[in-house]
C-alpha cells in the first residue's frame, strides 16, 4: 500500500515538488518562475483568480501541457513524463471541472473503462462498493449516469480515481456544481483520502473553502505564486491581499425603497415537474415590490427551475394567477418580455446564450424589446453597438462582438449576458445563480450591479443556492424545498442556520422570533 | 396452408440483405459514424458477386468478393470522414451515388445470363419433417449465419468491453481519447465491418436472392436498412424485428399481385414501405428516447483537435 512508501519516505521528501516552473503562450505568461512543495498525506490549496495560471500549472504536473522551464520532483526523483497516461501510471490523477464520464454507460462500466485488462463487471462492482464504502462514498455501481446528479457523478469521478490507488490527486474547481450539502460530504471525502497518506491539490478560487479544508496554500496571481500561507491560520485578508491585491471588495447596499403596489404578483402556483428529476410546485404565492430584491434560497431540484420557467414564460401551462405590472401575466415569455420583464437563466450556455452564435447576435436574442428588430429586419449596426457597450460597461473580457458566446469563459459570459439584461432596464429582473463559477472580483461587480437595478426601482428575484450571496444583496429571502415556499425572512433576521432549518425542512415560523 | 409456408419461408430470404446491412450499420452509428452509403455499397458487392459467380469462381467466393467490395468502397467513405474529416452526411450520399453507377457500369456486360442461386442447406431428414421441416430447416446457409449475427452483435455491442468502448466512442469521443482509446483506429473498424455487411447484403441479393443481374437491383432496400436503424433504436434485435416484417409485407403484396387484390399493383408495391415505417415508429415511441441515439452520431472527431 502507499501509505506504508509514504512512511519509510518520511516527511522530508516532499510528494511532489515544482521548481521555478515557466511556461509562455503567444502573447501570455501563463506560469512564471513557480515553485511549490506538498507533503504526503497532505492537502495543498492552489488559491487564485480565473486567468491567475492555476489550470495551466496542473495540466503541466498531469502531463498534458510541457513546460518551457523549470523541473518537476515526485517523491525526489525527477519526472519527465509528457503524457496524462504517464502521470496516471505513476499515480497521479486528476478530477477535472467538467466530467469526463460517458451517460449511457453504468457507474461500473465507466470505472471498468479506465482500468486495464478484461471487463469482470460483477467483481468490479464488488470491488467498487467496497473502495465506495472506504472512503464513504455513496455510490450504486449499478446504475446508469445519465440519472446520477452533479454530486454524484464527481463521487463517481473521484471514485475513478480512487480504484487505481492514487498518491496524488488533483481536484479543479471541484465545489463548483456542487450544492452545499454536497461541499461538506465532498470535504469529509478527502480528507479521508488524505489519512490514507495520498496527497492531493485542491485549485480553487473560494477562500472559505480552503480555509476550512487546506493545510497549505499557495496562491497565484498572474501566473506567479504572490505568498504561501496556513490557510488555518492566515485570516481572509491576507489571502485575499495575495489572491487580488487588495481586500475582498464589499457591496454598498443602500436601503430599499419600495414601490407602492407589488410589480409581480403570483397567487397559489401549482405546476407540474420539469423532466426526470424535476419537482412539482404547490401552491406557491409571492409579492415583488419595485425596489427591493427577494431571495429564492434551496438546493437546485426543489422547483427552482420550474418556478423560474413559470416566472420566465417557458412553462407554458398556468396553473395560477399571476400579475405583472398590475395587468394579467401573458402567457408568451416575449409579451412578457415587452412589458418589462428580463430573465438570467442558470444555464448560460444554451439557454442564456447561443454557444455558436457572436455576442453580437446573442444580443438581439432578447434586445428584440429595445428596437433592435424593425419591421421584422435585424437592425445590425445598432445591434454591434450595444453588444460593444456591454463588453465595454461590464469588463468583458472578449476580443469584439463578433466573438462566439462559447469562446467567452464561464464568468466573462455570465457578465455580458447579465449586462445584455440590464441594458435593457428591467422593471422585474429574474436572476438564477448569478455568480455560479465566477470569481471573487467579478461576483462582487455582479452582485452590486443587481443592487443597483433594485436601487432604481425594479424588483428583483435571485435564486441561488449560495446562502452567503443571498444575505449579502436580498432585502427578504424565501425558501424553496419540496416544491414549497416558505414564508419571507427579512434581512436582519437572515442567518445560515435559519434558511438551514427550512431547507431541510424542519422550519416553523415560530422560530424566526424566537431565535437571537 | 402451402400458401402461409410458402409466404414465411419467403419472408425470411427477403429480410435477410435488410438484415445484414442494417446490423453492420448499427455498429457504424454506435461507434458515432453515420454512414448513408449503404444502397451504393450493397449494389457494388452485388455486382462484384455476380461477376465472381458468372465466371465460375463459385458461390463462396462470390460471397467473400461482395464482402470485400463492400469493405474497400466502405474504405473509400473512411478516407473522407476519418481522414479529411469531411461531413459524413455528404460523404455517405456520395458513396450511395458513386455504387449505384459503378455497379451498373460492372454489370454493362452480365446481359441476362443467370447464375446457380445459393441452395438449402442440406440438413438430411430434418428438412422433411412435416410443417416444421419447410418452416425452419429449408433456408440457404446465408438465412442462418444471418440470423445467428443477431445475437452475435447484440451480445459484442452489450456485454464485451470491446463493445463498450465502441458505444462510448459514439457517445463522447473527446472522453474516450482522454482515457486513452484510439478513437479513429476504432471508427474505422466499425465503418469497414459496416461496409462488408453491405457488400455482403448486395451478395445475397444478386447471387442467392435474384439470380440475374438488373440494373440498380436493390431497388432501395440500402434506404430501407438505414432506416431500419434508426427506427429499431439501435438495437439489433429490433432491427430483426423490423426487417423480418418488411420482408413480410413485399412477399405478402407480390401474393396479392397473383391474388388479383383490387388494389393498382403500385399501391401494393409501396406496401411493405409503408408498413415497416408505421410500425417501427409505432414501437419507437418511448421516453428514454434520447439516451438510445449515439450522441456523437455524424459528427467528426479529430483527436487533439
Amino acid at each position: 500500500m502507499s501509505s506504508k512508501d509514504q512512511t519509510a519516505a518520511g516527511a522530508e521528501t516532499p510528494r511532489l515538488e515544482l521548481r521555478d516552473i515557466g511556461k509562455t503562450y503567444p502573447g501570455v505568461v501563463a506560469n512564471d518562475a513557480i515553485s511549490l512543495s506538498v507533503a504526503p498525506g497532505e492537502i495543498h490549496a492552489i488559491l487564485g483568480e480565473n486567468g491567475a495560471g492555476k489550470s495551466t500549472l496542473m495540466k503541466i504536473i498531469y502531463g498534458a501541457i510541457q513546460p518551457d522551464r523549470g523541473e518537476i520532483l515526485y517523491d525526489g526523483q525527477r519526472l519527465s513524463h509528457n503524457s496524462p497516461a504517464q502521470a496516471r501510471a505513476l499515480g497521479i490523477e486528476m478530477v477535472y471541472q467538467h466530467f469526463s464520464l460517458f451517460e449511457t454507460a453504468t457507474v461500473a462500466e465507466n470505472i471498468a473503462l479506465c482500468l486495464p485488462g478484461r471487463m469482470e463487471l460483477a467483481q468490479l462492482s464488488a470491488r467498487v462498493g467496497e473502495t465506495a464504502a472506504r472512503y464513504g462514498l455513496n455510490v450504486d455501481p449499478s446504475r446508469m449516469v445519465a440519472d446520477l446528479s452533479m454530486g454524484e457523478r464527481q463521487q463517481v469521478e473521484i471514485l475513478r480515481c480512487l480504484m487505481r490507488d492514487p498518491r496524488l490527486l488533483i481536484l479543479d474547481e471541484p465545489t463548483s456544481v456542487l450544492a452545499p450539502q454536497a461541499v461538506e460530504q465532498l470535504f469529509t471525502v478527502l480528507r479521508k483520502i488524505a489519512e490514507g497518506g495520498c496527497s492531493i491539490i485542491y485549485i480553487s478560487h473560494k477562500l472559505d473553502e480552503v480555509r476550512a479544508l487546506c493545510q497549505s496554500a499557495t496562491v497565484l496571481r498572474g501566473g506567479r505564486v504572490t505568498g504561501t500561507a496556513d490557510p488555518r491560520q492566515a485570516s481572509a485578508h491576507d489571502l485575499a491581499v495575495m489572491m487580488i491585491g487588495g481586500d475582498l471588495p464589499v457591496t454598498e447596499h443602500p436601503p430599499a425603497v419600495l414601490s407602492v403596489e407589488p410589480l409581480l404578483i403570483v397567487r397559489n402556483l401549482s405546476g407540474r415537474p420539469l423532466g426526470d428529476q424535476g419537482r412539482a410546485l404547490s401552491d406557491i404565492s409571492l409579492d415583488l415590490y419595485g425596489g427591493e430584491i427577494v431571495g429564492i434560497a434551496g438546493i437546485s431540484g426543489n422547483g427552482q427551475a420550474e418556478l423560474a420557467a413559470c416566472l420566465s414564460g417557458e412553462a407554458t401551462d398556468l396553473g395560477a394567477q399571476m400579475q405583472l405590472l398590475g395587468q394579467p401575466m401573458p402567457a408568451r415569455a416575449d409579451a412578457r418580455r415587452r412589458l418589462g420583464l428580463a430573465y438570467v437563466p442558470e444555464e448560460r450556455l444554451g439557454r442564456g446564450a447561443v454557444p455558436g452564435h457572436t455576442l453580437t447576435q446573442n444580443t438581439i436574442l432578447t434586445g428584440f424589446t429595445a428596437g433592435l428588430i424593425r419591421r421584422g429586419m435585424v437592425r445590425y449596426a445598432e445591434a454591434r453597438a450595444r453588444a460593444a457597450a456591454i463588453i465595454q460597461g461590464f469588463s468583458v473580457k472578449a476580443e469584439s462582438p463578433a466573438a462566439l458566446a462559447s469562446s467567452l469563459s464561464g464568468g466573462n459570459l455570465q457578465k455580458f449576458i447579465l449586462g445584455r439584461e440590464l441594458a435593457l432596464d428591467p422593471k422585474v429582473l429574474i436572476v438564477a445563480q448569478p455568480t455560479w463559477g465566477v470569481d471573487v472580483g467579478a461576483s462582487a461587480f455582479i452582485r452590486q450591479r443587481i443592487i443597483d437595478q433594485s436601487r432604481k426601482g425594479a424588483a428583483v428575484l435571485v435564486f441561488s443556492e449560495e446562502l452567503e450571496e443571498l444575505i449579502e444583496i436580498c432585502d427578504r429571502i424565501h425558501v424553496l424545498s419540496e416544491g414549497k415556499l416558505s414564508p419571507s425572512i427579512p434581512r436582519a433576521e437572515s442567518t445560515k442556520a435559519l434558511l438551514g432549518s427550512y431547507m431541510t425542512g424542519r422550519g416553523d415560523p415560530l422560530a424566526t422570533k424566537e431565535a437571537p | 396452408m402451402e400458401l402461409w409456408i410458402a409466404i414465411f419461408a419467403g419472408t425470411m430470404t427477403a429480410a435477410t440483405p435488410l438484415l445484414l446491412a442494417a446490423l453492420g450499420e448499427v455498429v457504424v452509428e454506435k461507434s458515432g459514424v453515420l454512414n448513408l452509403g449503404i444502397e451504393g455499397m450493397m449494389l457494388i458487392g452485388a455486382a462484384v458477386a455476380f461477376w465472381l459467380a458468372i465466371s465460375g469462381w463459385g458461390l463462396p467466393a462470390a460471397f467473400v468478393g461482395g464482402a470485400l467490395a463492400g469493405l474497400l468502397s466502405s474504405a473509400l467513405f473512411a478516407a473522407l470522414a476519418l481522414l479529411f474529416m469531411a461531413n459524413q452526411s455528404a460523404s455517405g450520399l456520395a458513396l450511395a451515388i458513386f455504387g449505384t453507377g459503378l455497379s451498373a457500369m460492372i454489370g454493362m456486360g452480365f446481359g441476362s445470363q443467370p447464375v446457380a442461386t445459393l441452395k438449402a442447406l442440406d440438413l438430411g431428414g430434418l428438412s422433411d419433417l412435416p410443417l416444421i421441416g419447410p418452416l425452419l430447416f429449408s433456408f440457404d446457409p446465408m438465412v442462418y449465419l444471418t440470423l445467428a449475427t443477431v445475437p452475435a452483435v447484440w451480445w459484442f455491442l452489450t456485454r464485451t468491453k470491446s463493445g463498450l468502448i465502441l458505444r462510448m466512442v459514439g457517445e463522447s469521443p473527446e472522453n474516450a481519447h482522454a482515457i486513452g482509446y484510439p478513437v479513429l483506429k476504432i471508427r474505422l473498424a466499425a465503418i469497414l465491418f459496416g461496409g462488408a455487411m453491405a457488400g455482403l447484403a448486395g451478395a445475397y441479393l444478386s447471387v442467392a436472392y435474384v439470380g440475374i443481374w438488373v440494373e440498380n437491383m436493390t431497388a432501395g432496400r440500402g434506404w430501407i436498412a438505414l432506416s431500419l436503424v434508426v427506427f429499431a433504436a439501435w438495437r439489433p434485435w429490433r432491427a430483426l424485428a423490423g426487417a423480418v416484417l418488411f420482408g413480410g409485407f413485399t412477399i405478402l403484396q407480390l401474393h396479392g399481385q397473383i391474388l388479383g387484390l383490387p388494389l393498382p399493383s403500385e399501391a401494393l408495391s409501396a406496401l411493405p414501405y409503408l408498413a415497416t415505417i408505421i410500425v417501427l415508429v409505432a414501437i419507437s415511441q418511448g421516453r428514454k428516447r434520447r439516451l438510445d441515439v449515439p450522441a456523437s452520431l455524424a459528427r467528426p472527431y479529430r483527436p487533439g483537435a
